[in-house]
């Protein structure tokens, strides 16, 4: 098990609380002032070059948002977030938008080298052994370079960021984009519509399999800065894509927001893959700082015989309010939904998903993992609902926490709603301790405490790590050892 | 190899004391059973040799070849060579068994300063041991001790012991749930470990395991104390007597 052995010697080289990725680049920044207000929204949209129709549809969800309630039902408490006090707009300043790497500040490049995120495309044909990445990258409010953009052109993907998409490709944004999670869909998703700043477009033509993993890496560096990217990928008639997503920000004391919308669209066939790594900064031992991240993110199986796939491991973030959702709309279409959330020290998670069934003989199969460590919280929340008109819908779901330590709470909370007699919904849930009988008996082969403890919890989250992509299951499981790091003794 | 000297150990959390001046010494190549009626503190001293932290010690030592392991933890003591064969052994789920000897074997070398083993090496080794207790390849791949039979679970702790190489082997009731065939087995495999420089401690609470494993020592646990020590014989006398005998002579 060579994984687990190198989660070992991850967890060794770190000291406990130490974030990998808490370090801070010193930019020089473009920022919008200070606060949310129609002219912060018209400096954005500016600062973006949208045309008109955009920035109206930006100030029609403010003007909503205006009128709403930051939700509650969640299980998580934070003190009141002034949204007056925070910058909506960062850019480093160099970059107006993204440009060949040649273009791109050496400062940047080095971050990205820092975070283990290749960017020189070069570098990455040449490695024979390397797995090929495309990668957009995007820091603080823009996405600052997208790589194999002319190789994906050649099979007819488009992958770019948003604010490109957006001056380049109208027809397409007007069509999709909002089409999933409406602007008025909620609280965090209709505050995104008025200030998104990047994130990635994804365009899969008639039945074409995308030629490499697209990936997203997403950096928050500045300082009272929110986040709110906005993602979208659109799979046409029988195409094919894997995308997956990860995420880094500095160890601060005070804490930030992370507001996205992620909408995916599968036609006919279609078939999207989505993988988050979520490791945003989670905050100190003692609960000081760290990300608030209050994500939308929902996919809509249109068409017939379609298929939306979401898998996330989340460990960072010190808070994480997330339901990646599917809407099964088309007949025959199937969602599934795999997920490992690792809380440790004062993290809140609640996150789980939705499958909303509407079209015929729809399937969707949720598999959560919850890993609950220090004086953490972990939520599993969950939807299953079956339409009138969805006859033959199949459900299964399975949820699974694991409690290390006795100050954390591991909670379940699924809602399950039948409108249809042929439905067929399996829910099966567990909650282990990780006692102390599992830890002696691995001790007394001679594998000293956290690495068993990092043994034991990778057995537990094996069927979700299958799912992700090969290139990065490795890491997945370096991080929930890393994660955990601390939770013993 | 082992010495216990006057130890007196209660449960951490309620403070019952289980061993009560215990005295014992186990050479190196000698196979040592330990009996004793129910709750007389079998399983807890082979907890207590093996660094369970749910037990402590207030009064006494146990010397392994020469040095206290009372501040070792589990995994230290396992690396310098005490193995314990559970009576009950624990299941890991999603951690083929392949995997975790893999691991295990590995971190024992790395605490013992050795080299890893390639991954040829650590097939052949496998294979070779698992055909000896009749552990099929199916087994090896199926999360360790999830599922298996009574039988399954008590061969893939010798399994362990074989390949771990320990020096110092305690077996903890090793043929409760086993049928004739598969006792036959799991002895055979603790036999072929016997040498010279290597103690085995077995603990039984009946005479029919020692017909297949041969004890040269066997010790009578009581109240937490060594009441009579003797050779085969003694397993003998209380195999036809039972303990009223002995635990009489001893009030």
């Amino acid at each position: 098990m060579a994984a687990v052995q190198e989660t070992i010697d991850q967890v060794r080289l770190i000291d406990v609380d130490q974030y990998k990725y808490g370090f801070e680049t010193v930019i020089e920044v473009d920022k919008a002032p200070k606060g949310l207000s129609e002219e912060i929204i018209r400096f954005i949209s500016a600062k973006k070059q949208e045309p008109d129709w955009m920035l109206e549809w930006r100030l029609d969800a403010y003007r909503r948002w205006l009128t709403m309630e930051e939700p509650t039902w969640a299980r998580v408490e934070y003190p009141k977030i002034d949204f007056n006090d925070l910058y909506y707009y960062a850019a480093p300043k160099s970059t107006a938008g993204p440009k060949s790497l040649e273009e791109v500040d050496p400062e940047l490049l080095k971050v990205y080298e820092k975070l283990g995120i290749p960017l020189r495309e070069q570098e990455i044909l040449a490695g024979v052994e390397t797995p090929r990445v495309a990668v957009d990258a995007v820091f603080d409010s823009v996405s600052v370079v997208t790589t194999f953009k002319k190789e994906l052109q050649k099979a007819g993907v488009i992958f770019m960021s948003i604010s490109e998409a957006i001056r380049e490709h109208p027809e397409l944004i007007k069509k999709y984009l909002g089409s999933v999670v409406p602007t008025s869909d909620n609280f965090y998703a209709t505050l995104n519509a008025a200030v998104f700043t990047d994130g990635s477009f994804v365009f899969v033509p008639k039945g074409v399999r995308c030629p490499m993993e697209l990936s997203t890496y997403f950096r928050i560096n500045e300082k009272n800065t929110g986040q709110f990217e906005r993602t979208l990928i659109i799979a046409e008639e029988g195409s094919y894509v894997s995308y997956l997503e990860g995420c880094t920000a500095p160890q601060r004391d005070e804490n930030q927001l992370h507001a996205a919308v992620v909408e995916l669209i599968a036609l006919d066939d279609a078939e999207i893959k989505y993988s988050t790594v979520q490791n945003w900064y989670p905050g100190d031992a003692q609960g000081k700082g760290g990300i608030y991240n209050f994500v939308t993110k929902r996919g809509d199986c249109r068409g017939a015989r379609s298929k939306i796939s979401w898998t996330q491991v989340e460990t960072g973030s010190a808070i994480t309010w997330k339901y990646p959702s599917c809407i099964l709309r088309g007949d025959d279409s199937r969602g599934e939904f795999y997920s490992i959330a690792v809380s440790n020290g004062y993290q809140q998670i609640d996150s789980g998903t939705k499958m909303i069934h509407l079209g015929k003989n729809t399937s969707s199969r949720i598999i959560s993992k919850g890993i609950s460590a220090g004086n953490s919280n972990n939520t599993y929340r969950g939807q299953v609902s079956i339409n009138r008109r969805a006859s033959n819908a199949r459900n299964f779901t399975n949820c699974d926490s694991l409690l290390i330590g006795d100050q954390c709470g591991a909670h379940t909370v699924p809602y399950i709603d039948v409108k249809n007699a042929s439905a067929q919904i399996e829910h099966e849930a567990t909650t282990s301790k990780i006692s102390e009988d599992q830890k002696f008996y691995v001790m007394q082969r001679g594998i000293p405490e956290e690495e068993a403890i990092a043994l034991i919890v990778n057995g537990f989250v094996k069927d979700v790590i299958q799912q992700l992509p090969m290139e990065f299951a490795v890491e997945a499981q370096k991080l929930i050892g890393i994660s955990l790091e601390g939770s013993v003794g | 190899m082992l010495e216990i000297k006057n130890l007196h150990a209660r449960i951490a959390e309620d403070g019952t004391e289980i061993i009560r001046g215990l005295n014992l010494t186990v050479k190196a190549g000698e196979i040592a059973a330990i009996m004793g009626p129910n709750g007389s503190g079998k399983s807890t001293l082979s907890y207590i040799l093996s660094g369970r932290q749910d037990y402590e010690v207030t009064e006494g030592d146990i010397l392994y070849n020469g040095e206290s392991i009372l501040e070792l933890d589990p995994a230290e003591r396992a690396s310098k060579g005490i193995f314990l064969a559970f009576q009950y052994p624990l299941e890991i789920p999603g951690v083929a068994t392949m995997q975790f000897l893999k691991v295990a074997m590995n971190e024992q070398r790395k605490a013992r300063g050795e080299a890893e083993l390639t991954t040829p090496d650590f097939i052949r080794r496998v294979k070779d041991a698992a055909e000896k207790l009749k552990i099929d390849q199916a087994m090896l791949r199926r999360p360790l001790n999830v599922g298996f039979s009574g039988g399954e679970k008590k061969r893939a702790e010798i399994l362990q012991m074989a390949l771990l190489e320990p020096k110092l082997c305690i077996l903890d009731e090793t043929d409760s749930g086993l049928d004739i065939d598969a006792l036959k087995i799991v002895a055979d495999g603790v036999n072929a470990l016997k040498s010279p420089d290597r103690a085995t401690i077995v603990i039984t609470h009946y005479q029919r395991l020692l017909d297949y494993i041969v004890p040269d020592t066997v010790h009578v646990l009581y109240k937490g104390q060594i009441i009579r020590s003797g050779d085969k014989a003694l397993a003998l006398e209380l195999e036809e007597n039972g303990y009223a005998d002995i635990i009489g002579e001893a009030a």
